[in-house]
């Protein structure tokens, strides 16, 4: 089973560029995105229109401010994409059933789930994943807030509460905790962390109106 | 994975129509239902049509006759977000955020909301049950804890929409395209209970699709409401649920509906309730009544008896509600 999973890293560091192992070393340093930006041609943008099951097809996804093409089968889902095609790793499969919110990411700001989204659907839209959210080499404000309240245990579920509050904060920057609990009511944490969550989700809020220092 | 299928991504209405009538086309509009029916494989899909380019469909717009259109493709959460519907229909605008989670009212649609296949875990696991074509519902002998307590015949799932019923409550109607034209069925007469045909869940042809939903002008006097119980607070289908229309002159309900969510196959009209509160002033005595005729024919299975004190406590409160609001 180990063997399998080396070869399809293997076979999708072909597609990507990019093996699996460094791709995590250079999301450590923040530069990922720039790293595995590739070349997208403006012509190309328009939606495809008709896709053969058995055929892969080529269509551009916007991800994290740049156009990626790729070529897909009209079954793979836009988690499927993003992790196995373009190396972005940030964003988890958990259930693959949209129950448990680990794959989530913004489509046009909106938080959805990418494990429920086929790829082609996405072909006109804005997708942001975690990557997304560094601000070069540093931290963005809503994952700063998650470190610094310590908001998760395991951190397999991280990424997807992390996308849930920047989504969240996007239509209401000053949430109650109410309007949080409903906010990342979307993403299951089996650690239990959620109280965690709620404080990183008002810090994040703070951060964001560039509330700095210890709170 | 998801099997095989190929895609189609429909330039037209017209176009999605004659894609749609080809056997083992599926339509796709949010996809989320669809997703998790392709992936637990309950049917058989070589082509997916996708209604997603099609931006006639979305929005919500005052009609001339004082009431609002619904358009499919609008999603769950711009309803639930929407000024006009909260001020006018605020039992919809409550039932579309009670839908699933976040991230999926950002995905579904109302359309969808509607049409959504059946959560019965048999249906949806490897269980060639009687709605997939089967000899047998499972559900009957087995686990039974979410099915239905009312309107079960043969199969008792119970009908998975928070909109659905708080559109009955309101008398929308469905705005139905399809190769003939266009038709409009009111929602009432929409779902399909098994009693009617055991394989359907709605009047909807292979090649139809909905376009839009529209809901009149609220009567004088119109209060509405939609209650949801579920076993997890954060999101889940509902356990019980009661949606609300009733218009009052002063303290008397001079008509109106009441429907059930969670109770049947269909979205539950409750005429025992409607008829014990018509003309009526809503006191503490008349709700208990109303809501003991509401249970009066409700049958339980082995596990979920649970359900018929549960649908009285939430019908009696929510009356009490509407009547002091």
């Amino acid at each position: 089973m180990a063997h399998d999973r080396r070869d399809h890293d293997e076979k999708a560091a072909d597609t990507s560029g990019i093996s699996r192992r460094g791709f995590i070393s250079r999301v450590g340093a923040g530069a990922a995105v720039v790293a595995v930006a590739s070349k997208a041609s403006a012509e190309s943008a328009k939606p495809t229109e008709t896709m053969q099951a058995t055929e892969l097809s080529r269509i551009t996804l916007t991800v994290n401010g740049q156009q990626r093409q790729v070529l897909v089968e009209p079954r793979w889902t836009l988690s499927h994409v993003l992790r196995e095609e373009l190396g972005l790793t940030g964003t988890k499969v958990g259930c693959e059933r949209g129950e448990c919110g680990a794959c989530t990411v913004l489509i046009d700001g909106k938080p959805r789930y990418s494990c429920m989204t086929l790829a082609v659907e996405a072909q006109d839209a804005d997708i942001v994943t975690v990557e997304g959210l560094m601000d070069g080499e540093d931290l963005g404000p809503t994952q700063e807030a998650f470190v610094e309240k310590d908001a998760f245990q395991c951190g397999y579920c991280t990424s997807g509460q992390i996308l849930a509050v920047e989504g969240m904060l996007g239509d209401n920057p000053n949430p109650s905790l109410d309007e949080i609990r409903i906010g990342v009511s979307g993403n299951l944490c089996r650690c239990g962390a959620y109280v965690h969550i709620f404080q990183a989700a008002q810090r994040a809020a703070e951060l964001k109106q560039g509330v700095g220092g210890e709170s | 994975m998801i099997p095989e299928f190929n895609y189609v991504r429909a330039q037209s209405l017209t176009e999605a129509q004659q894609q749609l009538s080809t056997d083992g086309a599926r339509v796709c509009a949010g996809g989320s239902d669809l997703l998790g029916c392709l992936r637990d494989e309950v049917f058989d899909c070589s082509k997916v049509v996708s209604v997603t380019g099609l931006d006639e469909l979305r929005g919500i717009t005052r009609s001339r006759d004082g009431g609002v259109n619904i358009g499919a493709l609008t999603t769950i959460a711009e309803l639930a977000a929407n000024s006009t519907v909260q001020e006018l229909y605020p039992g919809l605008a409550q039932a579309a955020a009670e839908v699933a989670s976040p991230q999926l009212r950002n995905q579904g649609t109302i359309g969808g909301n509607i049409c959504q296949k059946p959560r019965c875990w048999y249906y949806r696991g490897e269980f060639e049950c009687l709605r997939k074509g089967g000899d047998t519902c499972y559900a009957m002998a087995g686990e039974n804890q979410y099915h239905c307590i009312l309107g079960g015949y043969r199969c008792y799932i119970v009908h998975p929409s928070d909109t659905a019923p708080a559109l009955l409550a309101l008398n929308a109607s469905v705005q139905i395209a399809g190769p003939r034209g266009e038709r409009v069925v009111p929602i009432e007469d929409f779902h399909v209970a098994p009693r009617d045909d055991v394989q359907r869940e709605t009047v909807l042809e292979d090649n139809e699709i909905v376009v839009a939903i529209s809901i009149p002008q609220p009567a004088s006097g119109l209060r509405s409401s939609y209650r949801k119980v579920r076993a997890r607070g954060s999101w889940d289908f509902a356990l019980a649920g009661v949606a609300l229309a009733l218009a009052f002159d002063a303290d008397r309900v001079t008509g109106g509906r009441v429907v059930l969510s969670g109770a049947a196959p269909i979205p539950w009209r409750s005429r025992e309730v409607e008829n014990t509160i018509i003309g009526q002033r809503i006191d503490a005595t008349l709700a208990r009544e109303a809501a003991d005729a509401a249970m009066s024919e409700a049958a339980a299975l082995k596990n979920n008896g649970y359900k018929i004190p549960l649908f009285k406590g939430v019908i009696e409160e929510q009356l009490l509600a509407i009547a002091s609001a």
